[in-house]
């Protein structure tokens, strides 16, 4: 029996929902909340999206969805161009290169390897930003904002897990 | 369960499709690479780029940051009930000195008026302002700049200064249709021409995307204390002088740091100044004597927008 049009329409967008999701956090990074000190230091929220996503689904958010979100990133929040993607395509690389060694390990490690990986990607955001613009970026706001960023990752993942569960297993 | 045989194709297929996606992968890497770089060397084209993705996206930012304003308000407002009275107690005391600054105001208003007759002074430009809302607040901890929901349409250009009734904001430096980007005085790109109020030490201040900016160029000799009030020069033309900036925190260290007043998780609505066109500026009365002065903003924007392209 062929699976009829709804069927598969409903399959394709649940499919989209990873990068759906990736970008609504896009948009989540640069809302203005009228915290104190927040904007300075807000979350990389795609960062982690994108890490889950390698791990858990990497065919729902294939490589070039992870370049566009980059870009969009970039664009809205006023760091170079071609930054964000950068950093967003090689966390995406590596951990699709080491996938075998997180795939149904306890979260814990999961959450280990973000430790690593964040911490590359925000050393590599601060070399990059210091080195177009030739002078030093305050390096404080980038550790807090990779403290935070660590912090958020298992509420995040949670939800993601959650989702997959709901929409994605079928 | 059923079990799917690797056939021929698929043994031949698998190799060549990973090895497409790898090319993909690395295509792509290099891609992102090569906008750097562009972006570094075609500053325009890249920022137009920016324009046009930060125009698309506006109408949802838009409606996305609203609920967040009203959280953000309703958390401002309960906040606010808890500490009413020795609000109102602070609120009346601020009222008996500022009717005494009220009087001196009017008494050197008056004044002023008067000397300026008797020197002919010639006044500067006048000032029209477009308010705006703060639709996003961007960057993190490598890039600081607001989105605001007027543009080109609502009369906002490159290089005009954004303030708010505690001091100056930033400067637009990007101008779509409906939005606009505000470089954040404290952003890494950040130069404002700024003058040491009371000695008028020019300066420039410069961000470093810490929260305090730092003043830099300081003439040779010339020093600043902790308490200094910092307000810009107008130097440049695209900015009016003597908007408010912040004050010196300290200077002993050689970093000249300056605590700004504006503050940033406040903003929600922010004023654009708008110079006017040069053309538009003289009145009929004065264009004589002005000629020199009209060509003045004109030149200046460019200069002022300058700095930006780094």
């Amino acid at each position: 029996m062929k699976p009829s049009l709804w069927y598969r329409m409903d399959v394709i967008a649940r499919r989209l929902t990873p990068f759906g999701l990736t970008l609504t956090l896009v948009l989540a990074s640069i809302l203005p909340l009228h915290i104190p000190g927040y904007a300075r230091v807000v979350p990389a929220l795609p960062l982690i999206a994108v890490y889950f996503w390698a791990v858990y689904r990497p065919n729902l958010l294939p490589a070039y969805a992870v370049f566009l979100i980059g870009l969009l990133h970039d664009s809205l929040s006023g760091t170079p161009i071609g930054m964000n993607a950068v950093i967003l395509l090689v966390v995406y690389g590596a951990v699709i290169s080491q996938r075998r060694f997180l795939v149904g390990k306890p979260f814990v490690i999961v959450w280990m390897g973000f430790v690593l990986v964040a911490g590359g990607a925000e050393l590599a955001g601060w070399s990059m930003i210091s080195i177009f613009n030739v002078t030093i970026s305050e390096p404080r706001a980038a550790l807090v904002q990779y403290l935070l960023t660590l912090g958020f990752f298992p509420f995040l993942s949670w939800f993601f897990l959650r989702w997959i569960r709901i929409f994605l297993e079928m | 369960m059923k079990e799917q045989r690797a056939r021929p194709i698929y043994r031949i297929a698998e190799p060549i499709k990973n090895l497409a996606q790898r090319f993909v992968y690395l295509g792509l890497v290099a891609a992102a690479f090569a906008l750097m770089l562009l972006g570094k060397a075609d500053v325009v084209l890249m920022e137009r780029f920016r324009t046009h993705v930060t125009d698309a996206m506006a109408p949802i930012l838009e409606i996305v940051s609203r609920p967040a304003d009203s959280i953000a308000s309703v958390v401002g407002q309960v906040r606010e009930l808890t500490r009413i009275r020795a609000e109102n107690e602070r609120l009346r005391a601020d009222r008996e000195r500022l009717v005494h600054w009220q009087t001196v105001a009017r008494h050197f208003e008056a004044e002023n008026k008067a000397l300026r007759e008797m020197l002919q002074f010639v006044p500067g430009p006048s000032v029209g302002f477009i308010t705006a809302r703060v639709i996003a607040d961007a960057g993190g901890a490598f890039a600081h700049s607001l989105i605001l929901s007027a543009g080109s349409h609502q009369g906002v250009r490159k290089g005009q200064a954004v303030i708010t009734g505690n001091g100056l904001v930033g400067r637009i430096i990007g101008v779509g249709s409906r939005s606009a980007r505000v470089l954040l005085i404290t952003d890494l790109n950040s130069r404002i021409p700024v003058l040491v109020e009371h000695s008028r030490t020019r300066a420039i201040l410069s961000g470093d995307n810490s929260d305090n900016p730092r003043l830099i160029l300081l003439p040779p000799g010339e020093t600043v204390s902790p308490g200094d009030r910092i307000v810009t020069s107008g130097h440049g033309g695209a900015f009016p002088p003597g908007l408010p900036v912040g004050i010196i925190t300290n200077a002993g260290d050689g970093s000249n740091a300056v605590r700004i007043f504006i503050k940033r998780q406040q903003l929600e609505y922010v004023r654009v100044i708008d110079i006017g066109p040069p053309a538009a500026l003289p009145s009929q009365s004065e264009a004589e004597g002005l000629t020199d002065r009209a060509a003045g903003p004109g030149e200046g924007e460019q200069a002022a927008v300058k700095p930006s392209a780094q």
